[in-house]
């Protein structure tokens, strides 16, 4: 085929741009958040104690670090999605890890050291690895699939964006049903679970983002 | 043809968005224009068809240009889009090639004539199912309107209008799994 029929071709297919790729990653966000909460409630619930525990500053850092983490990672998505453009919001994803390095640091003046090994343990570190990976599957396949609307340069990176976010949205919901509270436990082994959904996002993102 | 600057091509983009079929023609002539130039400087060394990168790019620029923020640049974003393609086409031809991050500047070359005329599109076009070939190939290569394909195919124009942008993209998707 010549390039000018090409360009006279797809100039009549000028009217099927469809929505914005803002609309489409917004679009995907309260699925997502549902999916979520879907498993959650259907799998663990919150802890019995919850609004006990709600008042307690370790608890409520747990929502403030996974918040943090997937609302950087949500607004770090679009410009992986769009060729050239510069990602001013990249360096804010380093916002959750430092949060939660002074966290871990005020915990090692706070706990006297006999105790840092039984918190850094905890009670159910095998549920965390198991249940923050459950709850952040289906974000996980709803963003990718938001994402194919995109064009990403570096589809591996794109991919692990989107697991950072589905791994923060899963960590936001089982932190409501976990009992260990210390940001030793929090560092280590939500730190491992996200990480693993972030790893599986860019293995998926290099085959499913491609274009 | 003429060649746009930035903004002017920012404007035909946007009018393009909004469902303007002549500036959108307008448009890819001219963008089709410096991605031939920025493909065949980088071709120079052999490898992949130059006309084959220009179409390539064409079609993604099209099948994505809901990707193109109306407040951005526009070159950079269609840079992007050719860099990403011409190294695409590289590995797929086995070859390992660094692609310069200098050809983004090279944005102001002339535009060149396009030479060769069996494309991988067309090639593309013969693995599309019947009815998406049958409409891609009356609007692309005959150049028929959608209301002449609809009526020679006896289609309504909507289901001509969807059979040919899926057809572009199945014909997009095949280049990504080669």
């Amino acid at each position: 085929m010549e390039t000018d029929d090409l360009i006279k071709a797809l100039a009549r297919d000028a009217r099927a741009a469809g929505p914005s790729l803002a609309a489409t990653l917004a679009g995907a966000l309260l699925p997502a958040l549902l999916a979520a909460a879907v498993v959650f409630f259907a799998v663990l619930g919150p802890r019995p104690d919850f609004m006990a525990a709600a008042a307690t500053p370790r608890f409520l850092l747990k929502f403030v670090v996974t918040g943090v983490l997937a609302a950087t990672a949500f607004a770090c998505l679009p410009a992986l999605l769009r060729p050239g453009a510069r990602n001013r919001a990249m360096p804010l994803l380093l916002l959750a890890p430092a949060i939660i390095a002074v966290a871990v640091l005020g915990e090692f003046a706070a706990i006297p050291r006999a105790y840092w090994a039984a918190r850094w343990i905890g009670t159910n570190n095998l549920v965390c690895l198991a249940s923050i990976p459950l709850i952040g599957a289906g974000p996980l396949a709803l963003f990718l699939a938001a994402a194919r609307r995109g064009a990403p340069t570096s589809p591996a990176l794109a991919g692990a964006v989107a697991g950072l976010l589905a791994g923060g949205i899963g960590a936001l919901f089982y932190a409501a049903h976990c009992t260990d509270d210390s940001p030793f436990f929090v560092a280590t082994w939500y730190g491992i679970a996200i990480a693993a959904l972030a790893l599986l996002g860019a293995a998926l993102g290099r085959r499913l983002l491609r274009w | 043809m003429r060649s746009a600057g930035e903004e002017e091509l920012a404007d035909l983009l946007r009018a393009s968005i909004a469902g303007d079929e002549r500036a959108y023609a307008a448009f890819l002539e001219n963008v089709a224009a410096r991605v031939r130039a920025f493909a065949r400087r980088r071709m120079a060394l052999g490898g992949a068809d130059a006309e084959d990168i220009v179409q390539e790019t064409l079609l993604a620029i099209h099948l994505k240009r809901h990707t193109w923020r109306q407040d951005a640049p526009v070159l950079p974003w269609v840079f992007a889009i050719a860099r990403f393609k011409m190294i695409d086409a590289f590995r797929r031809s086995g070859r390992v090639k660094e692609v310069d991050i200098e050809a983004f500047s090279e944005t102001l070359a002339e535009p060149e004539t396009e030479s060769a005329s069996s494309r991988d599109i067309g090639r593309a076009i013969e693995a599309l199912t019947p009815a998406q070939k049958a409409v891609v190939s009356s609007i692309s290569v005959e150049g028929c309107s959608i209301a002449d394909t609809a009526r020679a195919l006896d289609m309504s124009e909507g289901a001509v209008r969807v059979a040919f942008h899926r057809g572009l993209a199945a014909i997009a998707a095949r280049f990504g799994k080669s």
